[in-house]
C-alpha cells in the first residue's frame, strides 16, 4: 500500500544519527568548562543509622579542596511525587541505605575530591535494619520514615469494582496463585552526571543526564529556595535512561548548590557502583492472583494483592503501587476486579520506575496464570486469549478507556509466524514455546503535579532562510524523540527532516514537556507538534494563496515546495513561502499544546492508569532447556506490537527489539539483590554485586533471532495514529519465557528471574513426586483498609466511589498457601 | 595520603596526529584521551573493564582504554571514534549504524564501532557468529544488538559505501542521508 506520507512511516536515518556515530553527541560528562571543579559524594556504609556527628575540618583543609558540604546546607526536602518529598541532597540526620550520601567535597579534580572524602569522619548510631517486606510488616519500629500509612508501610491501596467475591464464588473454576518478581535495575551504560554553573547574570544553570528536566527544575527551585525563573535546566542526551534518570538526584542538587556558592562550574559524575545505589529500578513484587473463570475460560473476576519492596525512599512508589494493579483489565475482559497493593520501606536503594513501571511484575503473574488456566481447561493458550480480548472503544471495570486494540492481530501474527500450533505441547522434551501478551500506556493521563496545564508544548520558528526550528521540552534518551519531533514537523510542512533543527530539553528555551517517562513523548509531544506545524502551514498557505491566487485548500506542501495540486508546476519554494508569510504577517512562529482527555474515573486512586490510548503486544518465545543443568537458551522470539502507526519504523523496531533484550535479561539473569555482611564486619545489608561484571546482562552472544512485526491500525488519539512502543513490548517476554520453560520441561517457575538452579530444583521436586514448581509459598497477611467501592460501568456505575472508607476500619486478610498446578 | 602526581612526557600518535604531552602517571589512556586531549568521543560505563564503552584501537587492536595506563602507550598508534571519519566522510560502519538504527542512545556506539572496525580490518567477511563473538565484550542496553549486528554484516557482505560523490552538506548528500546506499563495491580500506 502506497503511503500518502513522505516522511511518516518511512524507515530513515534518525536526525541525530550522525552525532551518535561520530561520538559528537554531547553527554553530560562530556561537558568541560573553564575553571570547572569536580565533586564526589561520601556515602553511608550503614543501611540504617542516625548521623551523630560529621567532622569535615581535615577534608576542608586538604590542598585543592574548595568546598565541603553536609546535610546542614540542604535543609529543604524534595522528591519526585508531591506526596513523598522525603529526600535531602545530603542526609541531615539519618541514613536509610548503604549508599545514602552524607557529605560532598568539591575540589580541583576528582582524585583530590576522593582523597578529601577519605578524611571526613562520620559518627553513626546504628539502627535496626529493615531488610525485607516481611521485616517491614513485622517491625513497625524503628520507622524508616516518619510518614506513610503506618509503621514501615509506605502505602496501602484498596480498590474494588463490583462484587468480586460473588463473581469468583460463582465461577466454574477458581485459580489461586502466588508469584514473585525479583527487583532489577536499569543499568544505563552512561553513569549519571551533572554540571552546575552560575551564568554571567548570576542565575543557575544545571546540565544533567536527566529524563525529566521539568521535574528537576521544580526540585531545584524547592530544595535551593530559588525562584524557578532563575534556574535553567538543560537535559543532555541521556546515554540510556529506562526510567533510571527520572527522579531528581542528590548529585544534581549538590552541583547546583556548590556552583552558586563557589561561582564556578562544578561537575559530579557517578561511579558505576553509585549508579547501582541510585537505582529507582524495578520493585520486587510478591503477588497473589485469585481468578474466577467460566468453563470456557472467560474471566468472571480477579482479586489481586501485591506487596512491593520499595526500598528507602518514596520515589515514584505511590504511583508504582497503583500501577501493579492498573492494567490487568485493558488486555482482557475482566468484568469485576479487586486490587489491593502495599508498598513497604526497607533499608535498600529506593525502587522506582523501570521500563513498564510497576506493570511488568503483575503482568508476569497474570500471563503465567492464564497459561495454567488454559492447560486446566484444555484450551490452547492462544485461543483462550483470543476469546477474552478486550473490545475496542470500551470502558474497563476500573474505568480505563480502551480505544484501538490490535491485540488479537498481534496474537494471530506471532502464532502464525512461530508455527505455534505445530510446536506448543508437541516439541521434544527440553524444547518449548510460550505465549504472553501485554499492554501499556501511551502516556500517563495525569501529570505528577496535578494542574490544568498542557503536558507538552511545541514552538516553531520559521526562518526566512527556509529553515525551521522546533522547540520542545522533550528529552532525548536514545529513543529518538528529537527525530519524532522533527519528522512530524517535516511531514506537515513538506520539507526534509534534516531541514528542521530540534532544540529540546532546555527549561529556558523550550516549552514544558513533562519528560521522557510513561511512554508519553510520541503521543503527547507528537500531538503538540502536529498542532504547531498545522498552524504554521496555515500561515504559509494564506500568504501563498494570496500571492498565487490559488485557493488554500488546493495547496500542497511537499518536496520543499508549496504548489497547486491541480497544476504542480505552479508554486513557490518552501523558503519563498516563508518569506511571503513573513512579509505579510511579520515574524513567523507558532505554538502547539497537548493535554490528555479527562479520565472517566472519578474515585481516589483513579489517577494512575488512564492514558489517551494503550499499545498492545504479543510474543512467542522458544526455549531450549537442558534438563541436566537447567541451562536455558533462547533461540527465537516472535513479537508483534500494535503501535497504531510507526512514525519511523527503524526506530520503532529498535524499541521493540531493545525491549525483548531487556525482557530476556529480566527473565533469565538480572537481579538487584542484597546480602548481609558477616557479623564481624557490621552485619550491614549490602548490594550483592554493584558492578556490571557481576550484575549479569545479556551480551551479543546471548541474543536470539527476533522476528518483529509492527501492527498498524492508526489510533485517532495519536499523531498520525501513533501509539507507544518503548515499554509495552518488554512486558510479555518474562511470562512467555516462563510459559515456554513449562512447555519444555513441565515445571512451573513462578518467579523471576528463571535461573538454571531453579529449574534443576523444580525438576528434582517433580522426580520425587512433589509439586513441580519453584516459587513463593505464601502471601503474608496484610491489614488491608476497607476498599474504595466503585460500580463498574457495565453495572451502571458513573466512575465515582460509592463509599468513603475510613482508614482505621481495617480487616486482616489471612495469608494463603500457594496452589500449585503441575504438569502430569 | 597524597597520590604521586608526577607527570611523564608521553609521545604517541592519536588518529594520525603526533601527540606530545605531559600526563599524570596514574592516568589511564581513557582519562588522557578525554581529559587531556579533549577527545570525548570515547565513553566510559564502568572504568573497570566490564562494559566495553571505552574501546579504542592501539596499533590496530581493540583495547579497553580504562584498563590501559596512558604511559604504556608511548610510541604507539591510537585510534578513536574521532579518527574513523576521514576527510569529512563517515566510515561505512558509521553510515550503516546511523541508517539501520544501530545507535540508539549512542553511548556504547563509539566502542562498538572501533571494535567492529578492528574485526573488519582483520577479517573483511566475518560470519554472523564471528561478529557476535567480536562484540560480546561491548554491552549495549538499548538495541538488543540486532540492528548493530545487521549493520556490521551489511558493511561486510553487501558492501555498504559512503557516497564518495556527495559530501553530506549538499542537496545530494542530504538525500542519501535518508536513504541507505548499498553498492556492490567494497571500499579498499576494508579489503586491506
Amino acid at each position: 500500500m502506497k503511503s500518502i506520507y513522505r516522511t511518516v512511516g518511512k524507515a530513515r536515518r534518525r536526525v541525530d544519527g550522525r552525532a551518535k556515530v561520530t561520538g559528537q553527541t554531547r553527554f553530560a560528562d562530556d561537558i568541560v568548562l573553564p575553571r570547572m571543579l569536580h565533586g564526589r559524594l561520601l556515602r553511608s556504609p550503614h543501611p540504617h543509622a542516625r548521623v551523630v556527628k560529621i567532622e569535615t575540618s581535615k577534608a576542608a583543609a586538604h590542598p585543592g579542596v574548595h568546598l565541603v558540604l553536609t546535610g546542614e546546607h540542604f535543609p529543604i526536602p524534595y522528591g519526585i511525587l508531591p506526596v513523598s518529598h522525603d529526600e535531602h541532597a545530603l542526609c541531615p540526620d539519618k541514613v536509610r541505605f548503604v549508599g545514602d550520601p552524607v557529605a560532598a567535597v568539591i575540589a580541583r579534580d576528582e582524585i583530590t575530591a576522593a582523597e578529601a572524602i577519605a578524611l571526613i569522619d562520620v559518627e553513626y548510631e546504628l539502627l535496626r535494619t529493615i531488610a525485607s517486606p516481611e521485616d517491614s510488616l513485622a517491625h513497625p519500629e524503628p520507622r524508616i520514615h516518619d510518614y506513610g500509612d503506618e509503621g514501615n508501610i509506605h502505602k496501602l491501596v484498596a480498590l474494588q469494582f463490583g462484587d468480586v467475591d460473588a463473581a469468583i464464588a460463582g465461577a466454574a473454576h477458581v485459580f489461586d496463585d502466588v508469584f514473585f518478581f525479583e527487583g532489577n535495575t536499569h543499568l544505563p551504560l552512561e553513569q549519571h552526571s551533572a554540571v552546575g554553573l552560575k551564568d554571567p547574570d548570576g542565575k543557575l544553570v544545571v546540565y544533567s543526564s536527566t529524563q525529566t528536566p521539568h521535574y528537576l527544575h521544580r526540585a531545584l527551585a524547592k530544595a535551593l529556595a530559588m525562584p524557578a525563573a532563575h534556574i535553567r535546566v538543560i537535559a543532555t542526551p541521556n546515554g540510556g535512561g529506562f526510567g533510571g534518570k527520572s527522579d531528581p538526584f542528590n548529585h544534581e542538587v549538590v552541583v547546583a548548590k556548590a556552583a552558586m556558592l563557589l561561582d564556578r562550574p562544578v561537575k559530579i559524575t557517578l561511579s558505576r557502583e553509585e549508579v547501582f545505589y541510585c537505582h529507582r529500578g524495578r520493585h520486587p513484587v510478591l503477588m497473589r492472583y485469585r481468578t474466577g473463570v467460566t468453563a470456557d475460560g472467560r474471566i468472571t473476576g480477579i482479586d489481586l494483592q501485591t506487596l512491593l519492596d520499595g526500598g528507602a525512599y518514596g520515589s515514584y512508589g505511590a504511583a508504582s503501587t497503583f500501577y501493579t494493579g492498573a492494567l490487568q483489565t485493558v488486555t482482557y475482559q475482566v468484568p469485576r476486579y479487586r486490587f489491593r497493593g502495599c508498598r513497604v520501606f526497607t533499608n535498600k536503594p529506593p525502587c522506582g520506575p523501570k521500563r513498564g513501571h510497576g506493570t511488568p511484575q503483575s503482568r508476569f503473574g497474570q500471563e503465567v496464570q492464564l497459561d495454567k488456566i488454559a492447560e486446566r481447561l484444555a484450551i490452547d493458550p492462544a485461543d483462550l486469549r483470543l476469546r477474552i480480548v478486550a473490545p475496542p472503544d470500551s470502558l474497563t471495570a476500573n474505568y480505563l478507556q480502551v480505544r484501538t486494540i490490535g491485540l488479537a492481530d498481534c496474537i494471530r501474527q506471532v502464532t502464525e509466524r512461530s508455527g505455534w500450533r505445530e510446536k506448543h505441547g508437541k516439541l521434544p522434551h527440553g524444547r518449548g514455546v510460550g505465549l504472553a501478551c501485554s499492554s501499556y500506556l501511551s502516556g500517563a493521563g495525569l501529570p505528577i503535579n496535578w494542574n490544568e496545564l498542557p503536558h507538552s508544548g511545541v514552538q516553531l520558528k520559521l526562518d526566512r532562510s527556509g529553515g525551521v526550528t522546533a522547540f520542545c521540552g522533550a528529552t532525548e534518551i536514545g529513543q529518538g524523540s528529537d527525530d519524532v519531533l522533527v519528522g512530524i514537523v517535516a511531514e506537515i510542512l513538506g520539507i526534509d527532516p534534516f531541514d528542521v533543527r530540534a532544540v529540546t530539553g532546555d527549561t529556558d528555551l523550550t516549552p514544558v514537556d513533562l519528560g521522557s517517562y510513561s511512554s508519553r513523548v510520541t503521543l503527547m509531544m507528537g500531538n503538540a507538534a502536529v498542532q504547531a506545524a498545522e498552524r504554521a502551514r496555515e500561515i504559509l498557505a494564506e500568504a501563498v494563496s494570496r500571492k498565487l491566487a490559488i485557493p488554500k485548500d488546493r495547496l500542497v506542501f511537499a518536496a520543499r515546495r508549496v504548489f497547486d495540486a491541480e497544476a504542480p508546476d505552479t508554486g513557490v519554494t518552501f523558503q519563498e513561502a516563508v518569506c511571503l508569510a513573513e512579509a505579510r504577517f511579520g515574524t513567523v512562529g507558532t505554538t502547539g499544546s497537548y493535554t490528555p482527555p479527562k479520565s472517566p474515573a472519578r474515585f481516589k486512586g483513579g489517577g494512575v492508569g488512564p492514558s489517551p490510548t494503550y499499545s498492545y503486544t504479543a510474543a512467542v518465545v522458544e526455549v531450549d532447556v537442558d534438563p541436566e543443568t537447567g541451562w536455558i537458551a533462547v533461540p527465537y522470539v516472535w513479537i508483534a506490537h500494535d503501535i497504531g502507526r510507526a512514525l519511523n519504523p527503524t526506530l520503532a523496531r529498535g524499541q521493540v527489539e531493545g525491549s525483548v533484550y531487556m525482557g530476556l535479561g529480566e527473565a533469565l539473569m538480572e537481579e538487584q539483590v542484597f546480602r548481609r555482611l558477616p557479623a564481624r564486619l557490621s552485619h550491614a545489608l549490602v548490594h550483592k554485586f554493584p558492578s556490571i561484571l557481576e550484575y549479569k546482562s545479556p551480551t551479543s552472544l546471548d541474543m536470539p533471532e527476533i522476528v518483529t512485526d509492527l501492527i498498524e491500525h492508526p489510533d485517532p488519539a495519536g499523531p498520525f495514529g501513533a501509539k507507544e512502543v518503548g515499554q509495552g513490548p518488554l512486558l510479555p517476554i518474562m511470562p512467555a519465557v516462563a510459559n515456554a520453560v513449562y512447555d519444555a520441561v513441565g515445571v512451573r517457575i513462578d518467579e523471576i528471574p528463571i535461573t538454571p538452579d531453579k529449574i534443576v530444583r523444580a525438576l528434582a521436586a517433580k522426580a520425587s513426586g512433589k509439586p513441580a514448581r519453584v516459587g513463593p509459598a505464601a502471601f503474608p497477611a496484610i491489614g488491608w483498609p476497607e476498599p474504595i467501592l466503585v460500580t463498574p460501568p457495565d453495572e451502571g456505575g458513573d466512575g465515582r466511589a460509592s463509599n468513603a472508607p475510613v482508614r482505621s476500619k481495617r480487616k486482616a486478610d489471612a495469608g494463603i498457601e500457594a496452589t500449585v498446578t503441575a504438569k502430569a | 595520603m597524597a597520590i604521586d602526581t608526577d607527570k611523564l612526557r608521553l609521545t604517541m600518535t592519536v588518529n594520525g596526529e603526533a601527540v606530545d604531552a605531559l600526563v599524570d602517571t596514574y592516568k589511564t589512556l581513557l582519562e588522557v584521551l578525554r581529559e587531556d586531549l579533549q577527545l570525548t568521543g570515547t565513553k566510559h560505563g564502568c572504568e573497570l573493564g566490564e562494559c566495553g564503552a571505552c574501546a579504542v584501537l592501539v596499533d590496530g587492536e581493540p583495547v579497553l582504554s580504562c584498563l590501559a595506563l596512558a604511559v604504556e602507550c608511548g610510541g604507539r598508534q591510537v585510534r578513536t571514534v574521532e579518527g574513523l571519519t576521514r576527510d569529512g566522510r563517515l566510515d561505512p560502519l558509521q553510515d550503516a549504524f546511523a541508517d539501520l538504527g544501530a545507535a540508539q542512545c549512542g553511548y556504547c556506539t563509539p566502542g562498538i564501532l572501533m571494535t567492529a572496525r578492528a574485526l573488519l580490518d582483520r577479517e573483511p567477511h566475518p560470519s554472523q557468529q564471528r561478529i557476535r563473538e567480536a562484540l560480546s565484550g561491548n554491552l549495549c542496553r538499548c538495541t538488543g544488538y540486532a540492528q548493530i549486528i545487521e549493520a556490521v554484516e551489511l558493511v561486510s557482505k553487501s558492501h555498504y559505501t559512503e557516497n564518495t560523490e556527495a559530501p553530506e552538506n549538499t542537496e545530494q548528500g542530504l538525500a542519501r542521508s535518508t536513504q541507505p546506499v548499498v553498492s556492490s563495491v567494497l571500499p579498499d580500506r576494508i579489503r586491506s
